[in-house]
């Protein structure tokens, strides 16, 4: 047992150097409770190391250092995302909530509060979700210690809960001003029956960000998510969202990753009502060798006649790494399940990488489940085809390059916030060129 | 057929199938024991055993120090968790490394002097009687009387027996097949370059057990330009006769070569669980092509999941020259747990590896297997078609890795992966492993499970077909590809595979 017990050592060292100088807020007794009970299962699991299974495409070094490595602060040249929009704005600067610049927290439909306000009630409803979806871990045979540590030690965030058909989105902002910043934010989201919310995040938050969210969506409920990770290219974030679907429900999400050093997106889904509907997509770019960016992706199907839907895209060049784990699984009685998953890659030139482990673990018959993962670079023939037309070569290649792109924008429901991001694909790819 | 008859067998899939899997994985007809008498080397494993089997196979001293380097390799690694698996913990020093049947302490040297125990076990196992004097080890054996030659040839397994009837034209066309122990007496220059050159000897815990304790294995090498004049073969069977618990197979194909190696076992029906750690190395030359079947048929463990062999298997080609080229195929239906994944090592510039698999499992077997493809030279190709098949409470899993180097330029694979569950008590999962480190490489993954696509049925029923005949012609493909890649001796197992008649299955 000499090289697991090394591994053990080396992640509780990790671990242990890690925890030491952070604090656990004070709180209510549950929020207290959740925090001891999360750093109890991170203690046993310690943190990850790139020995295991699920980070074997990823260092996770830096995100588990003690210290935060540095970023430079990121001149952003364009206007933040989704401006045009009437939304609710709450601001975060490198993890520190801003009431200044955030809207009014009072809205028709929505009850919204702070993390650190809510946990310091007896009362609350968060009880039912701060930790416990985290916990719950859908897919248990695959540790998420640095959720477990997100729950134990973050500070704040926002607790949201949806009464009813909520138009004007929610748009947690994050900004990103101080270089060495270490950001941990946790928020809960209560999608009640028959309501539905949208929540945008944007900006690159912190140079190390660390989030997890849980969101609950009651029967016939409707939760949409759309964000755009910020352009900052020295920015590290390790994310979360941990998602239980009710009866007939929707679960929606997309994220447009652009830049940044190191981003882990891990998505874990459970659908435990009949007929539930999750549609995950997220579309990256990334230029140079020091862009690495990792989705992880666990959709669990415990229930009758559901749909999964993923749809991942990646743009490489220069050296960029992309990483795509995901596991569909449909547990034992899971019938008439419809199961899809597509990961693809564009590599732009000859040293970038695409690293791809897309899984099915299937223990029900009548199921429809499929996968498939392509890379490979730009047709030479449609390239040709659109030079013989007198398309200039970097033009043709932004084209093509939009096109691939464009089947995970399309999961995008709303217009608005798909032209928003589609804009932002473009002028990204033509300042490269 | 009980557990088959307990679970729901969802729409699409017709009864033909279902009877046919229980038929093939339900019953186990070669699960009979011979009874005989043997020569046991002591229960466990150390480095006196490692002696003792080196001792007995006669090896040079060479041999010997490489299989106690390798043991005591072993005895600083761990055993293997990350597979789709679960069994009981093995008790490596519960079991006999080496058996011999009392017969054969001296070779015999006629027909008439084998031990006739053996004779009737082969004859049971349904080879014919001139395979059976070669298998039972008798000496001058492609001298033997004509009729004998006649039942070789008429049988199913004919190439077993051919290829060492034929020896004679085999050597003529300069090709070596023979028992590695052999190899390893007659031509040690060989054994010495090659062996542990693809799975080297600390390669991980079950081939390296195998490098120290071994007891025998085929041994094949294809001189440059030489097109094996026929199929070579090997049948392995786990019993108290048979010391193929632990085999090694070694098989060089120099350059301008070619070569079809065929593999069949079986093995008695007992209640404890056996273990059988193989090892087989290819070494593939500039432009020659090796074909590797195997039929595997191992005991599968009764309906409760007692017994069983531990099917725990190493198997990797090299393909070293330009041009090269390796395939595997292999039917998997026995074994109570299967870890196996037939690998290609695509080194040479325009080498090429094919994967096709079938894998079967019922009751309570347990099947984790698949295939590596390491593209290392430029224009490399690789494909691979995995067909897993589960019914009872069993449990398929395909594990696969493509990797292409930034070397690799111009590479292509394409992986298609498609799995049919058989009831609601089973399950069937996908494990690949995608690496794409350059930009001028394709790679293509598929995998599906599913039913018969409902659009398909209708335009078939639409030109007046019925219902079943709809879902037959609809999923015909399932596994013929990978059936029709096995060879021609191999047609009877493909046949009854056949009457499975996965037309009934996925698309």
């Amino acid at each position: 047992m000499v090289a697991r017990a090394a591994l053990a050592k080396a992640k509780a060292d990790l671990t242990a150097d890690r925890l030491d100088g952070l604090t656990s807020p004070d709180g209510a007794a549950w929020a207290q409770r959740a925090r001891s009970e999360a750093l109890a299962r991170l203690t046993d699991m310690g943190l990850p190391h790139r020995r295991d299974e699920y980070w074997k495409y990823t260092d996770p070094s830096s995100l588990v250092a003690p210290v935060a490595p540095k970023a430079a602060l990121f001149d952003n040249d364009e206007g933040p995302a989704f401006d045009g929009v009437d939304r609710i704005k709450i601001v975060f600067v490198d993890g520190v909530f801003d009431a200044e610049s955030s809207s009014d927290l009072q809205a028709e439909g929505l009850e919204i509060e702070r993390l650190s306000e809510a946990t310091q009630r007896d009362i609350h409803w968060a009880k039912e979700l701060f930790g416990v979806l985290e916990a719950r871990n859908a897919q248990g045979a695959v540790p998420r210690p640095m959720s477990a540590m997100n729950t134990a030690f973050a500070e704040d965030g926002v607790c949201i809960r949806a009464f009813a058909k909520v138009e004007k989105p929610v748009n947690l902002i994050y900004l990103h001003k101080s270089e060495a910043s270490d950001a941990i934010l946790h928020h809960c989201v209560k999608v009640e029956a028959g309501a539905e919310v949208t929540l945008l995040e944007t900006g690159p938050a912190a140079a190390r960000f660390s989030k997890v969210m849980e969101v609950d969506v009651g029967d016939h409920g409707a939760f949409h998510h759309v964000r755009a990770q910020g352009r900052d290219h020295e920015r590290r974030a390790y994310t979360a969202q941990y998602g239980r679907l009710g009866e007939g429900s929707t679960y929606k999400s997309f994220t447009l990753t652009a830049n940044g050093v190191l981003t882990r997106n891990e998505t874990i889904i459970e659908l435990t009502g009949d007929d539930a509907v999750t549609h995950v997509a997220g579309a990256a770019v990334g230029d140079g060798k020091d862009f690495h960016h990792d989705d992880t992706v666990f959709i669990t199907h415990d229930a009758v006649g559901c749909e999964s839907r993923q749809v991942f895209k990646k743009v490489l060049r220069n050296g960029a790494v992309g990483v795509f784990q995901g596991k569909i699984l449909v547990q034992p009685g899971a019938q008439k399940t419809d199961g899809y998953q597509i990961s693809q890659s564009l590599l732009l030139d000859d040293d970038s990488q695409f690293l791809a482990k897309p899984e099915l673990e299937i223990y029900a018959d009548d199921v429809a489940c499929s996968h498939g993962s392509t890379s490979g670079a730009i047709s030479e023939e449609a390239l040709f085809y659109l030079k013989s037309r007198g398309v200039p070569h970097h033009e043709a290649t932004n084209l093509l390059t939009l096109a691939f792109l464009a089947e995970a924008l399309d999961e995008i429901e709303n217009q608005t916030y798909a032209v928003d991001l589609h804009e932002r694909l473009a002028n990204w790819l033509n300042r490269r060129n | 057929m009980v557990a088959l008859d307990q679970s729901q067998v969802k729409d699409g899939v017709d009864q033909e199938t279902v009877d046919a899997v229980a038929k093939l994985s339900g019953k186990y007809k070669y699960g009979w024991e011979t009874e005989i008498e043997m020569d046991y080397a002591p229960k466990g494993v150390s480095p006196d055993i490692v002696r003792l089997i080196s001792d007995k196979n006669e090896e040079p001293e060479w041999m010997t120090d490489w299989r106690l380097q390798a043991y005591s390799r072993w005895e600083q690694m761990e055993e293997p968790e990350w597979a789709m698996v679960s069994y009981p913990k093995i008790d490596f020093q519960d079991q006999y490394y080496y058996a011999r049947p009392k017969s054969m302490q001296e070779k015999p040297k006629s027909l008439d002097d084998v031990d006739p125990k053996l004779l009737a076990t082969y004859e049971k196992l349904g080879i014919p009687l001139k395979e059976q004097m070669i298998l039972a080890g008798v000496e001058g054996a492609e001298d033997a009387p004509s009729e004998g030659r006649k039942v070789a040839v008429d049988a199913v397994f004919d190439s077993v027996s051919v290829g060492t009837t034929f020896q004679k034209e085999l050597e003529k066309a300069g090709v070596i097949f023979c028992s590695i122990s052999e190899a390893i007496k007659n031509h040690p220059e060989l054994v010495k370059k090659y062996l542990g050159s693809v799975v080297p000897p600390s390669d991980n815990y079950y081939a390296t057990l195998n490098s120290a304790v071994f007891s025998d294995g085929s041994f094949v090498y294809v001189p440059p330009g030489v097109r094996c004049p026929m199929e070579l073969s090997t049948y392995f069977r786990i019993n108290a006769e048979n010391t193929g618990q632990f085999e090694r197979t070694l098989i060089i194909a120099d350059k301008g070569s070619y070569v079809s190696y065929l593999e069949g076992c079986t093995a008695p029906q007992r209640d404890t669980a056996q273990l059988h750690a193989a090892v087989v190395e290819i070494i593939v030359e500039e432009d020659a092509e090796v074909k590797y079947s195997t039929v595997q048929n191992w005991f599968p463990g009764d309906e409760e999941g007692k017994g069983g062999i531990y099917n725990f298997v190493t198997k990797r080609a090299d393909c070293r020259g330009d041009r090269s080229k390796v395939m595997w195929t292999q039917v998997e239906t026995g074994s109570a747990v299967t870890w196996k994944y037939p690998s290609c090592i695509l080194r040479g510039d325009n080498s090429q590896g094919e994967f096709y698999s079938i894998a079967i499992t019922n009751n309570m077997q347990q099947a984790d297997t698949g295939t590596k493809m390491v593209h290392l030279g430029k224009n490399t190709k690789s494909r691979i078609v995995s067909k897993g098949i589960s019914a009872g409470k069993a449990q398929n899993t395909y594990r696969g890795l493509v990797s292409m180097h930034p070397k690799a330029k111009n590479s292509r694979n394409y992986t298609q992966c498609d799995s049919l569950l058989i009831g609601d008590k089973c399950g069937a999962h996908t494990v690949p492993y995608i690496e794409v480190k350059n930009n001028s490489s394709r790679v293509e993954h598929e995998a599906t499970t599913s039913k018969v696509d409902d659009d398909q049925l209708f335009y078939c029923r639409q030109r007046g077909m019925d219902e079943e005949e709809a879902v037959a012609l609809v999923v015909n493909g399932f596994c013929k590809d990978v059936l029709q890649a096995l060879p021609m001796e191999f047609a009877m197992e493909a046949q009854q595979l056949v009457a499975i008649s996965l037309e009934g299955s996925v698309g």
